[in-house]
């Protein structure tokens, strides 16, 4: 018996070859000092380089690498909301003490690192890919939560996200193996196949193998009650790597969760449906209460983001081809809501001795209107009010369910928003209706913020292109999305169709 | 045109903000004027013959959605968006003719209100509809919380508006669930849509239109409000900055009982009907409990609040009278009670200027030098209290006139409201304008600034007391469209060919123009009916 090499398709792997230079070179670069300084200019490049490959893809699937990838429009879109994201964060770290300490070589090779783990788990189409991406995608989280070594939060936070990531994943791998052992098949199709021909559907078996996986994932992508280590976490980190991660990490996790359920466990369904719907529902629920009363704003985002992740996967229990749609739709709206909110914050960061605590945003429509905007679209936008791709997504999510039949979960989604409006309005009251006159000025705060290490480093970072420029250009695709969602409908009913076994 | 009528007020907020300080306001002010002259013309071009829709925009919007961006005008909207641009503009111009803070945002968010308000009550797609309904819901944040007042007892503006918001958004995300739902199972596993002249033709289910109704009613009943659904209204009404208050009291309680008329009652008969006395209890309990807290209360603007909650009560009632006259009544009733209540609190602005207090114990005598304003004043009194002769009386006899032959009791009950109002609106103006005048009270008269917003609003009141067929002329069709399907016993698509006041055809009040007009079913062809015979 010889080896036959697979055959390797380089147009559908290109992005993944793009990414892969782009880390080595962007290494590199740090070791020879003429071009230290280049890291994150090369960064940008690879990514905006591995978006084109991706956009020349889009359209056209293939399978790649025997099999064990597929790059189809759901791998596309999922790839470009993690480089888009990516490359936002890239910006954000401009001057982030987190990307001195580490070097500005390794800092950004590591994210790109995780650029290439993501697409990879859009991609993956075996257990074997699933674990191999998940990993790549996680290990270089792990070391930039923990890369501003100066303050002891980072790392706390490495650390956690370390012991609770690995916890994840070898759930996750335990339960790979039941279901492989009862299936018999890595591939996802052909465990699909195997539950259904086989007889061993609802065997014990491929249950906890599903349990398993469903309890990894849900780890991955902070689905309650796995939820814990997210607003610690998403605190600790410096805050450009809490952009990246909300968004870009979510949208990869969600991506191969869509994948492994709605193609390998679709036999399953009317087991694991259920299920995920009290998933999605106590999610939802300690979520938004979770972060009612968050003080910091990164912890009040990262419960929030608890809460959209629950919203989401009413996308994956809905089991139809809108479904999927709609959660590809979330995703990239919640991309820009994300990046707008983020960008605000980095900034007030670097301008205000209170860190993330709300009160850096106090009267910052007074003060810095530019910033204040963007940060108000933002949460009306992750509240779902009207004219703001916030609420078309919930619309569509809504639409999904109902038409699967999960009209409770819709329920349970209304219900979310409007417990999340109370923390929501609370940073726009803060910005815009803060106490007048004498008051409105925050004078030297007793104990600093919300971090303790937190110093005003850059007093005029509200005004540098580079922070401001894409909280405004996030916040514009916000409100323009809101208005004129048809063109990212498409976009996401292309990424949903990728799905074939649905409709 | 209805187009321009939709966006002239936004395009004017958005370029205000490139204008200097000092000219906001009258930008402003020009912009709700423009918007007033497209909403006249509009009215002067509505054929009150013509059945359905006039002046009708339909675009795909969202089309992998099923969402249409589709306007139109008929006997229900037409007044109310009338309404909402005479506000407007007399609360745009209130404002201007007064320092503001951060002029810009301020007449950019009240203009954005205008938008939004007109926008739901001429979408024509359900989820438009619920789409302008929370959008309301944003300016009015901004306003109430920034510009409000924070009050020495109580909760701030900021924590008065968010109770606020989460209310009324607690039943509006409800409400698009309902939407939703509502699509997805008329369409049946087809095109999806929300264009609510189609659902009105493929009614739901029973067993779903038992559940849908509440979220929808919910959303309504908290916008109106109405009794238990008031928590968020006394202090949200108490922060409020005056001309903002005028035009949500005047307008934006409307959008709820409108919202009855145009969605619920053709999409849900069968659930109407069957839960119409509940509704019909909750009025009836809002007439009461507002008119008894309207006499209670001494802060002027909660009287203002409580009364519109009865008034509110009344116009619900007139709806779920589910007969033509009960709702032609509540249309008139709303218009009447929008051009009543906001003078109201442009009149409390102005007394408030003048005493320095908001405290009916606190004022009295104003009237001393200031026969106009005392005359003004007057008028809107003797208005809400729906004095014979006023279009008040008129809209509250049809509203009573349809109770009355739907259930007798609770007519009964409602007629002790009108009583109830009589005392409630000539304490309000005894209190302030006559008895004796407190040391350090001035009564001046009022400036030609506030005469100028105030007289064209009072000049309102009287043209429709002396003319209500205006409004009851061009409604009448409409509103025998919408009720006709909540008025049959079952949910049943129309099979007869009569159409008109069909609903009260034999036994229609004196008031009520009786009109039954016959439709040539499709396919018909009189020439083969004549050689037939």
């Amino acid at each position: 018996m010889n080896f036959v090499a697979p055959h390797l398709d380089y147009a559908g792997i290109s992005p993944i070859i793009a990414l892969t230079a782009g880390i080595v070179v962007v290494l590199l670069s740090a070791v020879f000092r003429p071009v230290q300084r280049t890291g994150p200019g090369l960064a940008l490049v690879t990514l905006a380089a591995t978006a084109g490959l991706l956009i020349w893809q889009w359209h056209d699937p293939t399978d790649l690498v025997a099999g064990a990838l597929r790059i189809d429009d759901l791998a596309v879109a999922i790839s470009l909301i993690a480089v888009t994201t990516a490359a936002f964060a890239v910006l954000l770290s401009l001057r982030e003490e987190a990307a001195e300490q580490a070097g500005l070589g390794e800092y950004h090779a590591l994210m790109l690192g995780s650029v290439l783990g993501m697409v990879l788990l859009s991609e993956a189409q075996n257990l074997v890919t699933f674990f191999i991406a998940i990993e790549t995608l996680s290990i270089p989280l792990y070391i930039l939560c923990g890369s501003n070594l100066l303050r002891e939060h980072s790392l706390e936070s490495g650390l956690k996200y370390l012991i609770v990531g690995s916890i994840g994943s070898a759930t996750l791998l335990y339960g790979m193996s039941f279901i492989y052992g009862g299936s018999g098949s890595t591939d996802f199709a052909g465990i699909a196949s195997g539950i259904a021909e086989e007889g061993v559907l609802g065997d014990p078996l491929i249950l906890v193998g599903i349990g398993l996986t469903a309890v990894g994932l849900a780890f991955k992508t902070s689905i309650a009650p796995f939820h814990q280590w997210t607003p610690d976490v998403y605190q600790g980190a410096p805050t450009p790597i809490t952009s990246f991660m909300a968004v870009a990490t979510k949208a990869a996790a969600f991506a191969v969760f869509v994948r492994f359920f709605e193609v390998a466990l679709l036999p399953q369904a009317d087991e694991w449906r259920p299920a995920l719907a009290v998933l999605a529902a106590i999610t939802i629920v300690v979520g938004n209460i979770g972060a009612l009363g968050q003080d910091s704003l990164k912890r009040m985002l990262g419960y929030s983001g608890v809460a959209q992740a629950g919203y989401i996967l009413g996308g994956i229990v809905a089991l139809n081809a809108a479904g999927t749609s709609a959660l590809v739709f979330y995703l990239a709206g919640y991309a820009f809501m994300n990046m707008a909110a983020f960008a605000v914050v980095v900034a007030r960061e670097r301008e205000t001795p209170y860190g993330d605590d709300i009160r850096a945003v106090r009267s910052l429509g007074l003060e810095r209107p530019l910033l204040a905007w963007p940060l108000t679209i933002s949460m009306l936008a992750l509240a779902g009010l009207p004219a703001t791709v916030g609420f078309i997504g919930k619309l569509y999510l809504i639409e999904a369910l109902v038409e699967g039949d999960y009209t409770w979960l819709a329920v349970f989604i209304a219900v979310g928003t409007m417990i999340s409006l109370a923390y929501y309005l609370r940073v726009v009251a803060a910005m815009w209706m803060g106490p007048r006159g004498e008051a409105a000025q925050p004078g030297p705060p007793a104990i600093a913020g919300a971090d303790p290490e937190a110093d005003p480093v850059d007093p005029e970072a509200g005004r540098r292109l580079y922070l401001a420029g894409p909280a405004l250009l996030a916040a514009a695709a916000t409100v323009f999305f809101g208005i004129v969602p048809q063109p990212l409908v498409k976009f996401a009913e292309a990424a949903g169709a990728a799905i074939g076994s649905l409709h | 045109m209805i187009n321009s009528l939709l966006w002239t007020p936004l395009a004017f907020g958005l370029l205000g903000l490139f204008l200097p300080r000092r000219l906001a306001g009258w930008w402003a002010t020009l912009g709700a004027a423009v918007t007033l002259g497209i909403a006249i013309s509009l009215l002067a071009g509505f054929d009150s013959g013509a059945s359905g829709l006039q002046d009708t925009v339909d675009v795909n919007w969202i089309p992998g959605l099923g969402v249409d961006y589709s306007l139109g005008l008929d006997g229900l909207n037409v007044f109310l968006v009338m309404l909402t641009a005479v506000l407007w503009l007399g609360a745009t111009a209130f404002a201007a003719f007064r320092e503001q803070e951060r002029p810009h945002l301020f007449f950019l968010m009240m203009l954005l209100a205008e938008t939004a308000t007109l926008g739901a009550f001429v979408a024509q797609d359900l989820l438009l509809f619920v789409l302008f309904f929370d959008l309301m819901l944003v300016p009015f944040y901004f306003l109430f919380g920034a510009w409000g007042t924070d009050r020495e007892y109580g909760p701030t503006a900021s924590a008065a508006t968010l109770k606020m918001i989460i209310y009324t958004l607690v039943g509006s995300l409800l409400m698009l669930v309902g939407a939703i739902a509502t699509a997805i199972i008329a369409a049946d596993g087809g095109q999806i849509t929300f264009s609510i002249a189609e659902l009105a033709n493929h009614p739901v289910g029973t067993g779903s239109q038992r559940w849908i109704f509440w979220f929808f009613a919910a959303a309504f009943l908290v916008k109106m409000p109405a009794f238990l659904l008031h928590g968020w209204m006394p202090d949200a009404y108490r922060a409020a900055p005056l001309p903002v208050l005028a035009v949500f009291s005047g307008v934006l309680a409307k959008v709820g009982a409108y919202g009855f008329l145009r969605v619920v009652l053709p999409l849900f008969p069968a659930a109407t009907v069957q839960f119409q006395e509940v509704v019909l209890v909750i009025a009836l309990a809002s007439i009461l409990y507002g008119s008894v807290m309207a006499f209670t209360q001494t802060n002027v603007r909660l009287v203002g609040g409580y009364s519109s909650v009865a008034q509110l009560g009344f116009i619900t009632a007139g709806i779920f009278a589910l007969r033509a006259d009960g709702s032609d009544g509540a249309i008139l009733q709303m218009v009447n009670h929008g051009l009543v209540v906001a003078p109201l609190f442009i009149i409390v602005a102005i007394l408030a200027e003048r005493s320095g207090t908001e405290d009916l114990r606190e004022m009295g005598g104003m009237a001393l030098r200031a026969p106009v304003l005392a005359a003004l004043f007057l008028i809107v009194a003797l208005a809400t209290l729906a004095m014979p002769g006023s279009a008040n009386f008129i809209g509250e006899f049809y509203i009573l006139n349809g109770l009355f032959q739907a259930k007798i009791v609770f007519a009964f009950v409602a007629i002790t409201g009108i009583a109830m109002s009589a005392y409630y609106a000539l304490r309000l103006y005894q209190r302030t304008m006559h008895n004796r005048k407190p040391e350090g009270i001035a009564s001046r008269e009022i400036g030609w600034r506030d005469g100028v917003v105030l007289a064209p609003l009072v000049a309102c009141i009287l043209g429709l007391a002396l003319y209500p067929q205006l409004i009851l002329h061009r409604t009448d069709r409409s509103v025998s469209e919408t009720i006709a399907s909540a008025s049959r016993p079952s949910a049943e698509p129309p099979k007869s060919h009569l159409r008109g006041s069909t609903a009260s055809a034999l036994d229609c009040g004196r008031l009520a123009p009786c009109r039954v007009t016959w439709e040539a079913p499709p396919g018909f062809d009189p020439r083969k009916a004549v050689a037939r015979q």
